[in-house]
């Protein structure tokens, strides 16, 4: 039976050695993976995923050592091999890729030499087979005119295209299994759903086994035949993919699927399900189930008693490790719903005909000449007090632009930015009057750069208060700091940390209650949940759902992900290359998409009901075509001579609803994205 | 009051910074590079501090009789200079010359070079590239040799080897301030400050240097360790602290004519200068590869 197997690991443990203790980051796990099969491997940062990954490659950590078990890869022992052995195995039978594209490629090396060497390395074969080869390759994974990319440098391709060609290197091996760790996380969501598909098909074609190793729960189900979840280091459920959405029976399994938005109920604004606490550190594991501390279902004297809990088979293939599982269905932990959403006031910001150029630099007026960028063009939008209003888009939409722009950290060319009564759009921050300062405030999207390292969180939310609040004596000051740390759910003794000392999703916590210090009115949040895993998230979201619903103030939210977006806005503005594609309220813009671009928004996000728009696979040029619709290059429904030479015009269905397209309503509502939405609104 | 009772606020920011760095200095001192470089520095600092009480004789008191037979004795421990000076004390007191030398001239090139380097990365523009190019035009030419020409210039005296070691570390200085800068002002935390109206000054003061704190406190300790190099090389040519003040560099040069007789005249103050010269590089490599916070 094993020797069928492409990959069996039995009983695998990897512990880290840190200052004389060992630290087991990963127990007893196995896993059997027939050849052509697709696996999913799932859970939350620090669950000892990637360790896995790099195990079955015989690369661990200089202070990672194996604790016991096998893994053997097409028969061979690979914890036994030497290092000529891995070398072999390397690239050979195995292939990996990474989760950032750019740094997997070296930048002094032209692509095409970079896979003419990876084919090298494997089969011996002369250059120029090794070039068709790689040629070859490189119109698998669909890039765009191979012939001339082969000569390009790293740097000269956008995202997409490096993880394309990190794929194509690992593919020229021919290797048996392909292990993909995080490969489209830092991709923009309609890129990240072709290269997930382009990943499934390759699977197929070549035959090859494949392990997909992710955070999120929905994309792996988009490719993968079984999915296994992890939790602290141990396999917690493993099951078909099909089975395990429809029916999860692991607790943490019916967490994490509760913590993404759903399709289906597309206008219920409700608080997304959480899971509460976090991952225990390695050496912190709880006895007996280690999810115990944060499963709404945890039995005292039983789920904590249980020296070592087996993952027991439950039938159709599918096995779990949890002691209740006969007993419960788990189900996500249903929050609440949110209160009712006011009617939306006046406009607070006025946006018109705002323009943002970047101006190219030459270097001592050499070299190649770029065109400016036009971050902004002619943008005009209305913020209204009280209202959630995200503007959603790839990167290089220009969205995060506007936003600095309206906040005062960038300057617009030109047009005007009508900010409670002032013109704020030339003007930047520092020489804006305090009292509008203190009106506008901003949530960040890094957690790792929001808070200064040298400050305590006591002393950032304070100063932030001191110039923001009109309390000014130090008891006062004290006073709403405690307030600020107790509604964004910290405990008190936090204002004593420093930011290291903090996870992610604490040190985006301290960022929200520094932002709400002053009592804004107006608060912008760039991206700020889409550097946490889904399960912060969702406890994210539903803090900003909750200090907006409290103090009424105005959102402004700027995000790429269209599934978040739909759940919370109350209104959308779609950006691409600087301009307005559409904007209106959620119903409108999304139930059913009408603009092709929007229509492609929505199709990524990876919901069965929204079939992809005809050719979804067209790649952006990297100019725009001059006068006419800025995504002609990438629609589907462009009439040639028409959108490539004239600008779309805006036209309005209803009084809150617009878009710029050539093309009647009636015609785009009866496109296939926008169809069969139709059909299940109506 | 406001404005009082934010500067007590600041000050207490500073002296807990202060009382972080304490602990992290005790915390690399159970590093045994940097608890050995951290005791030598400490050891020369108490014989500066100690050198009346320490030292047997004065330093520049000629005594005839020992300059007949300069070699290492009961009387004389390490030996006597040319001029019949008793080594162990022009050691001792060369010591309290180093440690009044190295730190002002330290300390001022990295006020100079912090104070110029943190706004021209913060502010970038014309400012920026006036800064940066008058700073490569003077690293262009080799130390040394701006040394030569200052102290020629200027005369040799403690202030002006000051002056000397402040205007060629300075741009050194302000360069890796203005990269650090460079590098800190993208952070969200800034944009935050400059969002609650913050001043450019409390900005570079209070958000930006804190956290430049790292590579700046190593690269002084290097620069630390090149200055009392220097000072030697500049006693070495004849333009360092006039005699007959007792200063390590000095004494080499003195009786470098003797030294296939009188080996021990050279031999102890270069054994002074390496000592601390290799202490601060020690302190420095530790701090480098401390993680830190």
């Amino acid at each position: 039976m094993s020797e069928q197997m492409l990959l069996s690991v039995q009983d695998l443990s990897i512990a880290y050695r840190k200052g004389g203790a060992t630290l087991p980051v990963v127990r007893d796990f196995s896993l059997r993976l027939a050849p052509g099969e697709t696996y999913g491997l799932v859970g939350e940062s620090g669950c000892g995923k990637s360790t896995v990954a790099y195990a079955l490659l015989g690369y661990l950590s200089e202070n990672g050592v194996l604790t016991g078990g096998t893994i053997r890869l097409n028969g061979v022992d690979v914890t036994t091999l030497d290092d000529a052995g891995l070398r072999g195995l390397r690239g050979g039978d195995v292939a990996m890729v990474y989760q950032e594209p750019v740094s997997a490629l070296n930048p002094v090396l032209t692509v095409g030499r970079q896979l003419v060497e990876a084919r090298q390395a494997h089969r011996t074969c002369s250059a120029a087979e090794a070039r068709m080869a790689a040629i070859a390759m490189m119109q698998a994974v669909r890039l765009p005119d191979p012939n001339t990319l082969f000569d390009r440098y790293p740097h000269e391709l956008s995202g997409g295209q490096a993880q394309r060609i990190v794929i194509a290197m690992a593919l020229l091996a021919e290797p048996k299994l392909l292990v993909l760790d995080e490969p489209t996380t830092g991709l923009d969501a309609t890129v990240e759903a072709e290269v997930v598909d382009l990943i499934a098909d390759l699977g197929r074609r070549f035959g090859m086994g494949i392990l997909y190793i992710s955070h999120n729960l929905a994309l792996v189900g988009r490719i993968c035949e079984r999915v296994g979840v992890m939790y602290a280091g141990r396999l917690v459920e493993e099951a078909p993919a099909g089975q395990l959405f429809s029916s999860p029976r692991h607790p943490y399994t019916a967490g994490l699927l509760g913590c993404r938005p759903s399709a289906d109920d597309r206008s219920a604004r409700r608080r997304l399900a959480t899971i509460p606490g976090q991952v225990p550190l390695p050496g912190q594991v709880p006895p007996g189930c280690a999810f115990a501390p944060r499963c709404q279902y945890f039995a005292a004297g039983r789920c904590d008693r249980l020296p070592d809990l087996p993952l027991e088979p439950i039938g159709g293939n599918a096995s779990v490790r949890c002691l209740r599982h006969a007993e419960i269905v788990p189900e996500p932990i249903i929050p609440q719903p949110a209160a009712e959403r006011p009617a939306p006031g006046m406009p607070v910001i006025e946006v018109n005909n705002l323009v943002k150029n970047y101006a190219s630099r030459r270097m001592l007026g050499f070299g190649r000449r770029a065109p400016e960028f036009n971050a902004n063009d002619d943008i005009s939008l209305s913020v209204r007090g009280g209202e959630i209003l995200s503007i959603v888009g790839e990167s290089g939409s220009g969205k995060s632009t506007l936003a600095k722009i309206a906040i005062g950290l960038e300057e617009a060319t030109s047009g005007k930015i009508v900010a409670f009564e002032h013109e704020v759009g030339s003007v930047r921050a520092g020489r804006r009057p305090r009292p509008l300062l203190r009106k506008m405030q901003m949530v960040f999207q890094n957690p790792d750069s929001t808070l200064n390292p040298a400050h305590t969180v006591g002393a950032i939310i304070a100063r932030a208060v001191r110039r923001l609040g009109d309390r000014q004596s130090s008891e006062a000051i004290r006073h709403r700091v405690d307030i600020l740390l107790a509604a964004v759910a910290l405990p008190a003794e936090f204002r004593h940390k420093y930011p290291h000392e903090l996870s992610g999703g604490q040190r985006q916590r301290v960022g929200i209650a520094r932002a709400f210090a002053g009592n804004p009115e107006i608060v912008v949040a760039d991206e700020p949940v889409s550097a946490l895993d889904v399960s912060i998230q969702a406890s994210i979201v539903n803090l900003l759902l909750d200090m907006q619903a409290c103090s009424g103030t105005t959102f402004l939210f700027i995000s790429h992900d269209v599934a978040l977006v739909r759940h919370i806005s109350d209104r959308v503005a779609v950006l691409y290359r600087g301009q307005v594609m559409e904007a209106g309220t959620v119903e409108e813009v999304f139930s059913p998409p009408f603009h092709p671009y929007t229509a492609r928004l929505l199709a990524a996000t990876g919901h069965v009901s929204v079939p992809e728009p005809a050719n979804a696979e067209l790649e952006a040029t990297a100019q725009p075509p001059v006068g006419g619709c800025r995504y002609f290059d990438r629609c589907g429904l462009r009439v040639e001579g028409l959108c490539d030479r004239m600008a779309p015009p805006r036209s309005q269905r209803s009084e809150s609803h617009f878009l710029a397209c050539h093309h009647e309503f009636s015609f785009l509502a009866g496109q296939p994205g926008a169809n069969s939405n139709k059909v299940q609104g109506d | 009051m406001t404005l009082s009772s934010s500067t007590y606020r600041e000050t207490l920011s500073w002296a807990t910074a202060g009382s972080r760095l304490l602990l992290r200095v005790a915390a690399i001192s159970r590093n045994p590079t940097a608890f050995a470089g951290l005791s030598v520095l400490v050891f020369w600092a108490t014989v500066a501090v100690l050198a009346p009480l320490i030292s047997p004789y004065d330093p520049t008191a000629i005594d005839f009789s020992a300059a007949a037979d300069p070699m290492p004795s009961w009387s004389h421990w390490l030996g006597n200079d040319s001029s019949g000076r008793d080594l162990l004390s022009r050691i001792i007191w060369g010591a309290r010359t180093t440690y009044t030398v190295v730190p002002l001239a330290v300390g001022s090139a990295f006020i100079l070079g912090i104070a110029l380097g943190v706004p021209a990365g913060y502010f970038g523009g014309w400012a920026d590239t006036f800064i940066s190019r008058v700073s490569d035009v003077i690293l262009a030419f080799p130390v040394l040799i701006l040394y030569i020409i200052l102290i020629t210039a200027l005369g040799p005296s403690l202030i002006n080897i000051i002056v000397a070691v402040t205007l060629s570390y300075a741009p050194g200085v302000s360069r890796l301030a203005r990269g650090i800068t460079l590098s800190l002002r993208e952070q969200d935390y800034i944009a935050a400050a400059q969002l609650r109206g913050e001043s450019s000054l409390y900005i570079m003061l209070v958000e930006i240097l804190p956290n430049a704190r790292g590579p700046l406190l190593v690269d002084l300790c290097l620069r630390a360790g090149y200055t009392v190099i220097m000072v030697g090389t500049l006693g070495f040519l004849g333009l360092g602290l006039p005699p007959p003040t007792p200063d390590w560099g000095g004494m080499v040069v003195e009786s470098a004519h003797f030294l296939s007789t009188y080996w021990h005249m050279s031999l102890f103050p270069c054994v002074a200068i390496s000592s601390v010269v290799i202490a601060c590089n020690l302190l420095a490599d530790s701090l480098r590869r401390d993680p830190g916070r």
